[in-house]
């Protein structure tokens, strides 16, 4: 085995800016004002270089890396992701008073550990790279330390998360101890002799590792930590990790779950086919009924998770081709949202109430639009790149043979539109005295959030292409 | 009675003594300090089970690591002093809280040690001495684990940038007018 770095080289362009970032901070004198968010927009076009430039080239790395198109489909993902959130970070960090060296590292180190997360095949390596997404991702979400309701999001998902992360190890351990090995392959191609009768510690080691998988993709019944998380932290974080966290998570749920225990996949899929149901019904359900809009947001990302669910247990080329398509196009989607409401915050009031958007068409016509193209992508409405998304998640779930699912994933579409529409009505339909006073918008921000939304509608129109590089990423392995 | 069974009961009955003294001090803070005497000689039979790295694994996470996090949280709750909520002259174990509590534990534990030594120790699937030399584990972890030992510096790292976001004290030069939010 010849060590080849080849693999590992996008995440270790991202760490580097981080590190860079790190070093800036402590060479920043007290109120200076230093770009360290363009050191990591550094690391991540480098990232994306090494990406282009990897693709198609089935790189490994130690063994337990693997650039397969598959990850650096998700890599390419989690790119778009730390740009969009860095182009948005820039209004909270300086209106927080946030420490920005730290804030863009830690950024930048949780999009490493991502990375990492979706590429890896060794389960060790995959539950490291959690860790390091994790540990960033809580610290971040309680980085407003004057604010009660951060620190208490922070520590609520802190203590759930470690949770969470003992139950995966332990899957984890049980695995070993079955397989003697944590390498994917080898975990493969042990299940496969032991497909016809597994043993109890089988269901075990699975158990443990849907819920540890569970819990970072906001599955029902694991979802509890969500709406306080996303709610408390600042949304430029939200943004960040409603949308990373889920891709990694994902992309390493389907990456174990469809590769090593493909083999049993008659055993695993009828639980992962009741968290799906679950996590549709109730993200919609409970949505619904929320007046705080992030905590909507909130649910609406944990239905989304209900979808990707529907691709995950379809299984088949067509599903994992959804999910890659998906995740990207929830990604983009998402952070525009979440980066409104940050746009919308001001130091006196969060404006994340409802009714805080009567009106916003007429005191920020740009505002009002791009939320109304993301909030309609969110919902599934044609001619947005949420609608291609959630159509091919169906059309795999009913080609698989799952046709309930793909039922209550239209139903649950339908009544989501109710809470999207809500705001949109607000903004555009409903007279106010008192209209939103929000500041001006940072030209970075403000063309961020423009990027996103042009993405967004070409992926709508024209998403030939990138489905095509969403099959390619699958034909490679599984 | 040879060196090694001497040693062993050495450190066997420190490690009792140790443990039941832990329950019976009022003090927390010498609770915590007997846990670590109690460790100590627990280690000390890890060496002679031919494990001398579960040995300094033992001495380094619990009775460094997790026993300084304890006298920590002991220090901050400042509570030298258990609560006195029930009568001064009943014995801490003898209340009935901790008492019925300490005992199901203990019961628990009884009936799994029960269940294992009854059952007989199978060593088949472990070969004795393979994984237990410090030797076999530190080549395997700069080679097979090498890759995964250096992930474990950057979570470090996040860890260490994480609790300084979280703990320092703001630098008064930047800290925010009155007034301001």
């Amino acid at each position: 085995m010849t060590p080849s770095m080849n693999a590992i080289v996008p995440m270790a362009c991202v760490a580097a800016a981080g590190i860079a970032a790190m070093v800036a901070e402590a060479f920043r004198e007290p109120g200076e004002r230093m770009p360290i968010a363009g050191l990591g927009v550094v690391g991540l076009l480098g990232a994306a270089f090494a990406t282009v430039l990897l693709w198609n080239h089935n790189a490994s790395s130690f063994g337990v890396v693997s650039a397969d198109n598959f990850g650096l489909f998700v890599t390419g993902t989690l790119i778009i992701v730390g740009l969009l959130s860095l182009g948005i970070s820039g209004p909270t960090v300086e209106r927080e008073k946030l420490p920005a060296g730290e804030y863009y590292a830690l950024m930048l180190f949780a999009t490493a550990g991502m990375m990492l997360m979706a590429t890896a095949t060794d389960l060790l390596v995959i539950f490291l790279a959690l860790e390091v997404m994790s540990l960033a991702v809580y610290v971040l979400t309680g980085i407003r330390r004057d604010s009660p309701a951060s620190s208490e999001a922070a520590f609520k998902y802190f203590l759930l998360g470690a949770f969470a992360s003992a139950f995966f190890l332990y899957g984890i351990a049980f695995t070993y101890g079955l397989a003697g090995a944590t390498r994917l392959d080898r975990i493969a191609s042990l299940m496969a002799g032991q497909a016809a009768s597994p043993t109890p510690m089988i269901y075990l080691a699975l158990g443990l590792l849907i819920v540890g998988f569970g819990f970072k993709v906001a599955a029902v019944p694991f979802h509890m930590w969500t709406p306080d998380a996303y709610e408390g932290a600042p949304p430029a974080v939200t943004a960040f990790m409603s949308t990373g966290v889920k891709a990694a998570a994902f992309a390493a749920f389907v990456r174990v779950f469809l590769s090593a225990f493909e083999p049993l996949r008659g055993h695993w899929s009828e639980a992962i086919w009741m968290l799906a149901a679950a996590t549709m019904i109730l993200g919609t359900v409970v949505g619904v009924v929320q007046s705080n809009v992030k905590r909507m947001l909130a649910y609406s990302s944990i239905g989304h998770g209900g979808y990707l669910l529907v691709a995950l247990v379809s299984g088949n080329d067509f599903g994992k081709g959804a999910v890659l398509f998906y995740l990207l196009t929830y990604a983009i989607t998402n952070i525009g949202a979440f980066g409104v409401i940050a746009l919308l915050e001001t130091p006196d009031r969060k404006n994340d109430q409802v009714s805080d958007y009567a009106g916003l068409w007429n005191e920020r016509p740009g505002l009002a639009a791009l939320m109304t193209i993301f909030l309609l992508s969110l919902g599934g409405f044609p001619p947005m790149a949420g609608f291609i998304a959630k159509w091919y998640v169906f059309s795999a779930a009913v080609k698989a043979g799952y046709t309930g699912l793909a039922i209550i994933g239209v139903l649950t579409s339908v009544i989501s539109v109710f809470f999207y529409l809500r705001i949109v009505v607000m903004m555009y339909m409903t007279p106010t005295d008192t209209p939103v006073q929000c500041p001006a918008i940072p030209k970075i921000a403000g063309l961020t959030l423009i990027v996103s939304a042009i993405l967004i509608v070409y992926l709508g129109i024209l998403p030939t292409r990138v489905l095509d590089w969403a099959a390619a990423s699958i034909s490679s392995i599984f | 009675m040879g060196s090694e069974a001497l040693a062993f009961y050495a450190f066997g009955a420190v490690a009792i003594a140790a443990s039941l003294l832990v329950i019976a001090q009022r003090n927390p803070i010498y609770s915590v300090l007997l846990l670590i005497a109690s460790f100590g000689a627990l280690s000390g039979l890890y060496v002679l089970l031919d494990a001398p790295f579960v040995a300094v694994i033992q001495i380094i996470v619990y009775a460094g690591a997790i026993m300084v996090l304890f006298l920590f949280v002991v220090m901050l709750l400042n509570a030298p002093h258990e609560e006195t909520e029930y009568d001064e002259r009943v014995h801490p174990l003898l209340r009935p809280g901790p008492m019925r509590f300490g005992a199901c534990l203990a019961l628990v534990l009884a009936i799994e040690l029960w269940w294992a030594l009854a059952r007989g120790v199978d060593t088949g699937a472990f070969p004795g001495g393979a994984v237990t030399s410090v030797a076999v584990i530190g080549r395997s972890l700069f080679t097979d684990y090498a890759f995964a030992f250096e992930v474990t510096s950057i979570l470090i790292l996040v860890a260490m940038v994480g609790a300084v976001v979280l703990a320092r004290r703001d630098d008064p030069r930047e800290r925010r007018k009155p007034g301001e939010r």
